[in-house]
């Protein structure tokens, strides 16, 4: 440990470090952790395309298909259905990580604790959890749309483009989700986010059919959701039909939740590990 | 009670590790450490004594730089815990009250997750983990998961842990409480080695015994106050007398016994609910006068002062209870 700051002689260069370096430290400490589970956690990432497009795209799409595929924008219900699983897909890997591996590290296994009496401020031990979200969410993405083009979902190269975008829409409920979740004491909240959260959004948001099948007045709730501008954009990209300014108008709510949500954070878990 | 910290504020403040004037913890309505002063000076020993409740550990997380302080002055290693906090946890070693270690991980793995929060390169935190394992004994469970070790294993984990950035000051908050008495007399020889060694040690406990075995000097705190300081031999010389008489009665005579008793003479008699104390400077002497009286207790005992009794007179209540 050699000499750092210029206040006091015996500092460690440990004063200059700052900001996202200290993050990237916790984001290691969630790499070693993620190192024991990694394996199930990639079976999950590819069964879980492989079932909704086999059962929904393949099976009832056959089906819908059948009625003409005008209202899905000229394309088999196969293909308009995956980059709107995508970016469903985003959103539930962000939900999972930033709910009960929030609440264990402050509350049951107390690591944040054990990392904040480290060098590292509430704010790294949160923007370190937010790295390893981003990517997970990278990585699922990644994985299911190599599912969907292996089965035969994919039309165009847009659909890597959606890939970013689908990790955006999942940052969007990753950072406002932790910083709620840091606050908690106990999990019994995170069940009525997944039944009245997470699954509205899933089946509502334009990921099954196109949200103008909805009743009119129901449709401005769909628009207010993170999940529908993921998923149209999503759709777009990968359909080759998006247009600049529609795409940065979903791009930019996307982004700015979730940069609401990282101020949220940087907040709620200063008030909670510093007492 | 002569005036307060007394012989606690005659380290100069420049060379104290830790200097504390009217420092406040407040949550809400609710005062948890009123305006206390201390210094801790390098290589020493300094506990903070006191029963659940006193403001020892809020007190230890102010020195953790993790809680702003509510009021007065802190500075740990010359640097203000509010703006300086990296740099001056960066410095510290700190065994919470309640383990923090991720017990899904291994007992080697804890120590190189938390090398690398502060900084270390990779091969110096492997050589550490190796020594700091051998040193709290736990080298044979190196590769093993966290979470089936008994208490005792994980507290000397914990004490490993937070020796890795080879901190100058060491934080115990009550080290070794919820352990086994031959698990807590490992880890006391333990942090008597560290102690050896010139580390730096601060420690909370409600255990006196804990407190006279490892302490240089110590504070006597108490709703958030701090009762009386000094070395743990200063406060019994000053606040107790060199033996104390224990006697048990039937409980149906306890009552009537005890007043008796104060026939005896003795510096201080203390009546507790299954015992009384008689605080006297030759306790076989204090025994026969208690016979002459033709009072016979069922047991007695003549034992040395300990802080307990020292906390005893300054609170007028048990430390453990």
């Amino acid at each position: 440990m050699a000499a750092g700051t210029a206040r006091h002689p015996a500092a460690t260069t440990d004063g200059l470090a700052s900001g996202w370096s200290l993050a990237v430290r916790q984001f290691r400490f969630w790499l070693t952790d993620y190192r024991r589970t990694w394996r199930g956690s990639i079976y999950s990432s590819l069964a879980e395309p492989l079932l909704y497009l086999g059962a929904l795209g393949l099976g009832l799409g056959r089906l819908v298909n059948q009625h003409g595929d005008t209202r899905l924008g000229g394309v088999s219900y196969l293909t308009f259905l995956a980059p709107g699983l995508l970016a469903a897909a985003g959103m539930q890997t962000a939900v999972g990580e930033a709910t009960y591996p929030v609440l264990g590290s402050v509350k049951w296994n107390k690591t944040y604790q054990a990392a904040v009496a480290s060098p590292l401020s509430p704010a790294d031990v949160f923007h370190g959890h937010v790295l390893f979200v981003t990517m997970r969410l990278a990585m699922n993405c990644t994985l299911f749309t190599a599912v969907a083009a292996a089965l035969g979902a994919v039309q165009s190269a847009g659909a890597a483009a959606a890939v970013p975008v689908a990790v955006l829409t999942g940052l969007a409920f990753a950072t406002p989700i932790e910083a709620w979740a840091v606050t908690r004491t106990k999990d019994t909240s995170f069940a009525m986010i997944y039944r009245f959260g997470l699954i509205p959004l899933f089946l509502f948001s334009g990921t099954f059919f196109p949200v103008s099948q909805l009743p009119v007045w129901l449709r401005p709730v769909a628009y207010a959701t993170p999940l529908w501008h993921g998923v149209s954009l999503c759709r777009a990209l990968s359909l080759g039909t998006a247009s600049l300014p529609a795409a940065l108008a979903h791009a930019g709510f996307l982004a700015l939740v979730a940069t609401a949500g990282l101020v949220a954070g940087n907040r709620s878990y200063r008030r909670r590990l510093y007492v | 009670m002569s005036g307060p910290p007394g012989s606690l504020t005659c380290v100069p403040a420049a060379t104290a590790l830790i200097h504390a004037r009217g420092l406040v913890k407040r949550f809400g309505e609710f005062t948890a450490v009123d305006a206390i002063d201390f210094d801790v000076s390098r290589g020493e020993a300094f506990g903070f004594l006191g029963p659940n409740g006193a403001g020892k550990s809020s007190t230890m997380r102010m020195i953790g730089c993790v809680s702003p302080p509510s009021g007065g002055g802190l500075t740990i290693l010359g640097l203000d815990p509010v703006a300086d906090g990296p740099v001056i946890r960066a410095r510290l070693g700190v065994v919470p009250q309640e383990d923090t270690l991720d017990v899904e991980l291994t007992v080697r793995e804890n120590l190189l997750v938390y090398g690398r929060y502060f900084g270390l390169p990779r091969d110096v935190i492997r050589e550490r983990a190796v020594r700091l394992l051998e040193f709290v004994q736990l080298s044979d469970r190196a590769g093993d998961q966290v979470e089936p070790l008994s208490g005792g294993m994980k507290r000397r984990l914990t004490i490993a842990r937070s020796l890795i950035n080879e901190p100058d000051i060491l934080l115990l908050d009550e080290p070794t409480t919820g352990l086994d008495p031959q698990a807590r007399h490992v880890v006391w020889d333990r942090l008597f080695r560290l102690k050896q060694q010139g580390v730096t040690l601060v420690l909370t406990t409600h255990y006196m015994d804990e407190a006279e075995q490892l302490c240089d000097r110590l504070v006597v705190m108490d709703r958030g106050k701090i009762a009386a300081g000094g070395s743990p031999r200063e406060l019994i010389d000053r606040y107790s007398t060199p033996e104390v008489l224990e006697l048990r009665f039937d409980p149906a005579e306890h009552e009537t016994a005890a007043e008796k008793l104060a026939a005896v003479p003795a510096r201080r008699r203390e009546v507790l609910a299954d015992r009384v104390l008689l605080y006297v400077t030759d306790g076989d002497a204090a025994l026969a006068s208690v016979r002459a009286l033709g009072v016979e207790p069922l047991t007695s005992l003549v034992r040395r002062s300990t802080l307990e009794d020292v906390f005893l007179r300054l609170t007028g209540r048990r430390l453990e209870d």
